[in-house]
């Protein structure tokens, strides 16, 4: 109980902090102008969004970033690995809003088009740290557990995924951060979340408006790269 | 039991075969050591026959069986493996790096458990201590016994080691082959074992076979290698003082029998009796030992002169270095050198005295061998 308490004392704390930001903003508007921007009912929207981009496009880029990591880290695909991991690093170099934009400009406006770019922009560093982790388990281990008879899938599931464990989580832990900031930006190309509360403010010159929108993005994203840094400290136990 | 023939095997892009065109046989219960300089396809060679590579020419038999046409998987769960980075999986405790292959044989968990424990205290770890540990908790002589243990658990017929004591210091790495030769003795594996060290072969093989460039140049036992190697490059590679290489061959409790040294002394007896036995001595000293016939120091002839007291425990001087009656007569040389006197103690596992041994036992031993 006292090590649960103390591994959610920082979440907690967070979670309290985005509430108390909400209520009182909420309560005390400047103005007029705020009052009608930041609603319950906004705000929740906002948040239903945000986590809705987040969560899925999170989601399928874990799975498939891992699956193809793992196909593309097999000897016999090794060289298109190596070639997909330079065309992954130039990928990372383009900023997220120019993502948007070029989806935007082929797939048109909405929610969808949002989680799919944040999707393909989030598989990089996961896709990116699985092969390069898998890659990088040392020889002489694959071997010696290969020379006791072990088969390809009892190696990669016994000996490469765990051992590559560590940067995989690394690598979904960079995509989770990247994700938050890029999922701010899925306004533009109307995918809502907190990034619509930024947008509101900044056009209506509101500072409290732009002030709430732009601290709970910055707060679930502290939230989200503390719990996944929490999951990973809990499970690696050998180095 | 393992028959290689007219096996060779080319790696891809390279003009010569690493191994050409090789014949060897490996009796069942020796070690077959196969040495020769770097490059020279030892490794290859050994790795063929758990199909790591795959030969390109010629057939490898185990028991009768050909063992190109067996099942990888299956063949390699009955071979024992020990590399030279020994490969432990860090993510896992010791228990679980032991218990690998069991696993991968379904083993009922009840069965493994004691056969791994039983394996740590084989090669000298307790289980209670270390089986909960990392590799990363412990030191180099450790995990390469685990490794060892590793390797043996199932009791496989047949164990491949690519310079299993390789990665640790010099008397680490004497202490593990001791203890690995006693512990051979009694499980009689079939053992193939590469190493570059021309000394560790003599001292662990029944045969060795020395390879270059691919090719086997002499396959003998130690003695008979030595003796006659079969062209210069043999002769190069066991050294000029062949002679003293032949300490390795032989084992102390061979020769103990030989000499007549006097009874050692007990704590408890009186000076006078000590002083007795040190003038019949020719080492001018002797042994000190507990009821137990435990070692527990030395009185020399000049302790006796300048220290006063009534019995032997009250002059006594404790003893820096031993030796194992089952370790090689060089390991014996190597102490002596070491602490600087012409004599060593001889105790067996338990620490119990069985004689000493001074360099001019040595000497006479090289004499009539050569």
């Amino acid at each position: 109980m006292n090590k649960f308490f103390r591994w959610a004392v920082i979440p907690l704390l967070l979670i309290a902090a985005g509430v108390v930001i909400v209520i009182y903003t909420v309560n005390n508007p400047t103005d007029g102008l705020v009052a009608r921007a930041l609603t319950y009912q906004n705000i929740m929207t906002a948040l239903q969004q945000h986590m809705g981009l987040m969560f899925v496009s999170m989601f399928g880029a874990i799975v498939v970033g891992v699956l193809v990591g793992i196909m593309l880290s097999r000897p016999k695909l090794y060289y298109i690995g190596r070639g997909v991991e330079n065309i992954v690093n130039v990928g990372q170099t383009i900023p997220s809003l120019a993502i948007l934009a070029l989806f935007f400009t082929i797939l048109g406006l909405g929610f969808r088009v949002a989680v799919f770019a944040l999707f393909l922009y989030s598989i990089l560093p996961i896709l990116r740290n699985t092969f390069a982790g898998i890659i990088g388990v040392e020889p002489s281990i694959i071997e010696s557990a290969k020379g006791m008879g072990m088969n390809p899938y009892r190696i990669l599931t016994r000996i490469e995924l765990p051992l590559a464990f560590p940067i995989i989580v690394a690598g979904v832990r960079t995509a989770v951060v990247i994700n938050v900031g890029a999922a701010t930006l899925a306004t533009f190309i109307g995918g809502g979340g907190f990034g619509d509360l930024i947008v509101t403010g900044l056009s209506v010159g509101r500072s409290m408006v732009i002030f709430t929108g732009a601290s709970l993005a910055a707060i679930t994203a502290i939230f989200l790269d503390y719990v996944v840094g929490e999951i990973e400290g809990r499970i690696v136990r050998w180095t | 039991m393992i028959k290689l023939e007219g096996v060779t095997k080319k790696f891809p892009g390279m003009e010569k075969p690493a191994v050409d065109d090789l014949n060897l046989e490996i009796k069942k219960g020796d070690v077959c050591v196969l040495v020769g300089p770097s490059g020279c396809g030892k490794t290859t060679t050994m790795k063929m026959i758990n199909r790591i590579y795959e030969p390109t020419e010629g057939s490898i038999y185990i028991d009768g069986k050909d063992a190109l046409k067996m099942n990888p998987i299956k063949l390699r769960l009955d071979i024992g493996y020990v590399i030279q980075e020994i490969g432990l999986f860090p993510h896992m405790t010791i228990e679980d790096n032991v218990s690998t292959v069991p696993k991968e044989k379904k083993w009922p968990k009840d069965k493994a458990m004691k056969q791994v424990n039983e394996m740590l205290t084989l090669v000298g770890l307790d289980p209670e201590i270390y089986g909960k540990r990392y590799p990363s908790a412990l030191s180099g002589g450790q995990r390469q016994r685990v490794g060892v243990a590793r390797a043996m658990v199932s009791d496989p017929p047949i164990m491949l080691m690519d310079e299993p004591f390789g990665a640790v210091d010099p008397i680490t790495r004497a202490k593990l082959q001791n203890e690995f030769l006693r512990i051979q003795e009694r499980i009689g594996k079939t053992i193939v074992f590469v190493t570059h060290d021309i000394d560790e072969a003599i001292k662990m093989g029944d045969t060795i076979a020395v390879m270059r460039e691919g090719r086997l140049i002499q396959h003998d036992t130690p003695s008979d290698l030595l003796s006659s190697p079969a062209d210069e490059f043999v002769s190069n590679l066991v050294g000029r003082n062949r002679s003293i290489k032949r300490l390795h061959l032989i084992r102390i409790h061979e020769i103990l029998g030989e000499f007549d040294r006097p009874t050692p002394a007990t704590e408890d007896m009186a000076l006078h009796e000590v002083k007795k036995r040190i003038d019949e001595s020719d080492i001018r000293s002797v042994m000190i030992v507990d009821r137990d016939n435990k070692l527990k120091g030395i009185i020399g002839i000049n302790d006796l002169k300048r220290k006063t007291g009534a019995v032997a425990a009250d002059i006594m001087q404790e003893l820096d270095q031993s030796v194992t009656s089952d370790a090689t007569l060089n390991d014996a040389l190597s102490v002596m050198l070491e602490v600087g006197e012409g004599y060593v103690a001889v105790v067996n596992e338990d620490d119990q005295y069985q004689g000493t041994i001074t360099l001019g036992d040595l000497l006479n031993v090289v004499k009539e061998e050569g």
